[in-house]
């Protein structure tokens, strides 16, 4: 489980999260939604070690996190898998390369068994005979399939979504959410995204939570959520330009 | 006014010693992973065939012909006092002391520096070293060690290659050209060059590869905004590794030579 206890963090003496608190649970699919520019991506990385908070907690299995050394954090990191927005596969690459690249690293495994890992990833998400292409040659739902495929390559323990369906069309997103589900429950890990897709959280999430001005404002399950009746909650969840969130 | 000029000092010289500060604390990281395992010996293989192998033909070029354009000048000016038969030895301890090496330096920081600064900064602002970090891999062991262990020791070996097609340049303009007798160019060269003079030459090298990888994988490192930040910051590792290889030429020939 994770447990974020009042995060606090400001860029150039802007407040961007302010107290925050949120609880993910093991095992399940919390989705963080909320507007561009809330802190959403602010908040991944802090989970994931790549910012450090001005104060506040993120304990791991009742662990603080954020007080890590450096060598601690490469065996937390271990435990962790995570998708980019843009799926930041690494383009001088092959997929196969890009895929097993954790397992080279850190496994001292013979070529033919990473191999096997690499392939048997890349069928449960979906893609076969692209081990040899070059990022560059894939579109960009393929992209975050290859993505996807790394981020549990090493099977983590928790695997960290950041905008996993942005930019790509309707049915590509809806596959995208489909591999989640499947990949999520296949193994039970904990699974945290952040989106700002209404329908990719409708269908995904287990708990959701929404972030405005540095906090979280609402929590609870896809039903719950969608009872809320907090107005900003409400404009967003329907998407209206008219209400108290200003466009600006 | 006043206040505003002063502020922007200040602000310049704050920034000036952050900058200084954090490459020397990459330079320390990047120094300390390279001698310890695991050794990424592919990456430094890959970044060594980059830097010497695909210069060479540019260090090849540069260095013939400055070697045969300092053996026309240098006859020229040696001329007028009576002493032509000191073309060899001009041409050769200039090419080993000063142009081999910073010539080969300048060559480098323009080819594979900018490179190196291009490759890392697209990575930085796409997020592979993000995606690095995520996956337990320390991006300066990964991406700046290797790239300084093969600039340290490959600009050594572009400059002797760089001297030697200097001196040989400098010998066919003089020999074919100029009408110096083979053995007077050859002997004098012998007399008054020493191993001294190249091997100085060389640690100026070395000191120049480790300016180029550093402040190219930095700049790199360090980039932001998009691909207007990555042509911003290959710009600034070509013009500082420039600036730096020449101010550090000064100081080392003070050193070296200065007595």
């Amino acid at each position: 489980m994770i447990e974020i206890k009042d995060l606090n963090k400001s860029f150039n003496h802007k407040k961007v999260l302010d107290g925050l608190n949120l609880t993910a649970e093991t095992g399940k699919i919390t989705v963080i939604i909320g507007r561009s520019g809330e802190g959403k991506s602010v908040l991944i990385k802090h989970i994931i070690g790549l910012l450090k908070p001005d104060s506040g907690q993120i304990l791991l299995d009742g662990k603080d996190i954020t007080k890590l050394t450096e060598d601690e954090w490469t065996f937390v990191l271990k435990r962790f898998g995570m998708l980019f927005q843009g799926a930041a596969l690494f383009d001088s690459m092959t997929v196969a390369e890009n895929v097993g690249f954790a397992l080279t690293e850190h496994m001292n495994l013979p070529a033919s068994k990473v191999r096997s890992v690499v392939t048997e990833k890349l069928r449960r998400v979906g893609l076969v005979d692209t081990e040899e292409m070059m990022p560059s040659e894939l579109s960009g739902g393929m992209k975050k399939r290859v993505g996807l495929a790394r981020a549990i390559v090493m099977d983590p323990e928790i695997v960290i979504f950041d905008e996993p369906t942005t930019g790509l069309d309707p049915v590509m997103s809806d596959s995208i959410a489909d591999l989640m589900i499947e990949t999520q429950r296949a193994q039970q890990t904990t699974y945290i995204a952040i989106t700002h897709d209404i329908t990719l959280t409708y269908k995904v999430a287990d708990y959701v939570a929404m972030l405005h001005e540095g906090r979280i404002i609402a929590y609870d399950t896809v039903d719950g959520i969608k009872k809320n009746d907090n107005p900003i909650v409400r404009q967003f969840l329907e998407g209206r330009a008219q209400g108290p969130l200003k466009v600006y | 006014m006043k206040s505003e000029f002063f502020e922007n000092i200040g602000k310049s010289a704050m920034e000036f010693i952050n900058t200084t500060g954090r490459m020397s604390i990459m330079l320390g990281h990047a120094a300390l992973y390279a001698v310890t395992p695991p050794f990424k010996l592919r990456n430094t293989f890959k970044q060594m065939e980059y830097v010497g192998v695909k210069s060479l033909f540019v260090v090849i070029l540069t260095g013939a012909f400055t070697g045969a354009v300092l053996a026309m000048q240098g006859y020229d000016a040696l001329k007028r006092a009576g002493l032509e038969s000191m073309v060899g030895p001009t041409v050769a301890l200039s090419m080993a002391r000063e142009l081999g090496p910073v010539l080969t330096g300048l060559m480098v920081a323009g080819r594979a520096g900018s490179a190196m600064a291009t490759e890392i900064g697209t990575m930085r602002v796409t997020e592979q070293i993000d995606a690095l970090y995520t996956m337990a891999v320390n991006p300066v062991k990964y991406l700046v060690s290797p790239r300084l262990v093969a600039s340290i020791l490959m600009l050594p070996l572009l400059t002797i290659v760089s001297d030697f097609v200097g001196v040989l340049g400098g010998y066919l303009v003089s020999i074919k050209l100029l009408a110096i007798n083979p053995g007077v160019y050859i002997g004098r060269t012998i007399d008054f060059v020493d191993a001294d003079d190249i091997f100085y030459g060389l640690i100026k090298s070395l000191v120049f590869g480790c300016i180029i990888a550093i402040n190219a994988c930095y700049q790199g490192f360090y980039a932001q905004g998009g691909a207007e930040g990555v042509g911003r910051c290959a710009t600034k590792a070509v013009v500082l590794s420039c600036v730096l290889i020449l101010i550090s030429d000064y100081i080392l020939t003070s050193i070296m030579f200065g007595s």
